[in-house]
């Protein structure tokens, strides 16, 4: 069964999560990987969005953080003031899905402004949930694709802290999380090099070459020693994401 | 205890020109007839107060109701930009927005600050990223027994707090339920407060016990205004108008589509154009 980079993206998001989990999901691609991951083999994953609702169910992903198929499908609501206190830095979530609009090469993320703070070229949405994400969840998985745009060589804003100017600057900031932990683009898997904290190819997605990933990135890529190729996704898998996109499409009204 | 007016009233009973008002509404219950009215009572230099400023505010910067904005999030949803929001920070059109922008953790603790009465929030957060650098609110504070250096933000506490709730009963009492927000933290943090509600009851009836209850002497007023949070949802009524989140894309991109549909929509129409809405066929199932 033929896909596409998306639904390379989101399948490999989705494969790394697990029953255990509690995760706390950003609209868009991590959504969907989390959820594709629940209609597969994690049932048991537990889903936290930042409008206040725990464990929660959809049947179609939402358009918004805060659709009431979220509500309706959640073990229970609590406020926003609580969900950030007490769920979110109270530590009681092991991974924190993000996205962005640009990313450097030690996980930094930007979702401000590009250009001048004060006279922005374009003003993006701001950082919303994702500096306290990013600092208090127990690891961080980014999913973006990719391209010269989004993979930037420096950041013009940092909104959400990834490895600051590499290995041990966390540290320096009495950081106690690993922070982003893994990278999943349409094209590849990237993770911080253990040594230097750079981010470093480990495995690329089925047919998609060195010479791809480079021109989607705009700094000098660093690929792993024992670079993987990512396994294709199964029948089943781009059958649920099918179906969970054909349900979320005719929900939001949108024509199929 | 809670006044009921019309919308037009309470929108003049509780906010001026020049006044700082937060909306909120975390996705679920955003007043956007209350803004509507804000609108076609031609408010102006307001400071704008929202977690995420949503399309209700979109629609209140485009046409010049605002001078300032404190916001965490500033985007349409799942659909992308603000355009009018975007407009008048990146072209100064209709007017220049000064900006104090926060992370949703700092502006939950600082609506909660507010309400109880405190003169900061304090939380751990904005570590390592940029926005304490053009915030100068953003601050610290070093923690009197383990020595960790914390964030710190002002509380908010807006002149006018607006929000949409499911019900009122006849003594001005306010009840939700569903995604609650900050909407509990936002009235009682302001000085002044106008709730629009579905539908006002004899009696709230069987409800859980620890239902989100604000009760009638927090509130200043309550206007009767069924589907007035669309295209936000009141949860047990109507849905989220998804469809009209991605609609809004185009009608606010360019500057003359954006006007003829507040023409048509906002200043030829009035609340009672929302309960078309509330019409069973739209209620959730």
């Amino acid at each position: 069964m033929s896909h596409t980079h998306t639904e390379m993206m989101t399948v490999a998001a989705a494969r790394l999560l697990t029953n255990d989990d509690v995760c706390f999901v950003g609209i868009g691609a991590p959504s969907a990987a989390c959820n594709l991951a629940r209609l597969t083999h994690a049932p048991k994953i537990t889903l936290i969005y930042e409008s206040g609702t725990l464990s929660t169910r959809p049947s179609v992903l939402p358009l918004s953080i805060g659709d009431g198929e979220l509500c309706d499908t959640a073990l229970t609501t609590v406020s926003v003031p609580e969900m950030f206190r007490y769920w979110l830095q109270g530590g009681r979530i092991t991974i924190g899905f993000l996205g962005g609009a640009q990313i450097d090469r030690f996980a930094n993320l930007n979702t401000t402004v590009v250009g001048p703070y004060d006279a922005p070229k374009v003003r993006l949405p701001g950082g919303g949930g994702a500096p306290e994400i990013a600092s208090n969840c127990g690891q961080i998985f980014i999913t973006m694709a990719m391209g010269t745009r989004a993979f930037v060589d420096s950041l013009p804003f940092i909104t959400s802290f990834g490895h600051g100017a590499g290995k041990g600057d966390r540290e320096k900031l009495g950081l106690r999380t690993r922070g982003p932990t893994k990278v999943i683009t349409d094209l590849c898997v990237l993770e911080p090099d253990p040594e230097t904290s750079e981010l470093t190819v480990v495995s690329l997605h089925p047919g998609v070459t060195r010479e791809q990933v480079e021109a989607g990135c705009g700094w000098t890529l660093r690929f792993a020693a024992d670079l993987a190729e990512t396994p294709a996704p199964t029948a089943q898998e781009l059958d649920v994401l099918r179906e969970l996109h054909a349900r979320t499409r005719k929900a939001h009204g949108v024509a199929a | 205890m809670a006044e009921f007016l019309s919308l037009a009233e309470g929108i003049e009973a509780v906010l001026s020109d020049g006044a700082s008002v937060a909306m909120e509404g975390f996705t679920h219950l955003i007043p956007h007839a209350a803004g509507h009215e804000a609108i076609r009572q031609g408010r102006k230099r307001l400071t704008l107060i929202r977690m995420t400023p949503d399309l209700v505010y979109d629609q209140m910067i485009g046409m010049g109701c605002a001078e300032r904005l404190i916001f965490s999030w500033g985007g349409n949803p799942g659909v992308g930009s603000l355009h009018r929001l975007r407009d008048a920070v990146e072209n100064g059109w209709p007017n220049r927005l000064e900006l104090e922008e926060h992370s949703h953790a700092a502006m939950a603790n600082a609506y909660e600050a507010g309400a109880a009465n405190l003169p900061f929030a304090v939380f751990r957060g904005y570590k390592g990223v940029d926005l304490p650098k053009v915030n100068p609110k953003i601050r610290s504070v070093t923690c009197p027994y383990t020595g960790e250096v914390l964030a710190t933000v002002p509380a908010l506490r807006p002149d006018a707090a607006i929000i949409h709730a499911l019900k009122a009963d006849r003594e001005g009492n306010v009840l939700l339920e569903g995604i609650v927000g900050v909407q509990k933290e936002a009235v009682l943090a302001a000085t002044r407060s106008l709730v629009t509600v579905e539908e006002i009851v004899d009696d709230f009836g069987e409800r859980n016990a620890n239902a989100v209850i604000l009760p009638s002497w927090t509130v200043t007023a309550i206007a009767h205004v069924p589907g007035g949070a669309y295209p936000s949802y009141a949860h047990g009524y109507y849905k989220r108008g998804n469809d009209f989140y991605i609609a809004w894309d185009k009608i606010a991109r360019e500057r003359d589509t954006f006007a003829a549909w507040i023409k048509a929509n906002v200043l030829e129409q009035g609340p009672e154009a929302f309960a078309r809405y509330a019409a069973p066929a739209r209620q959730a199932a």
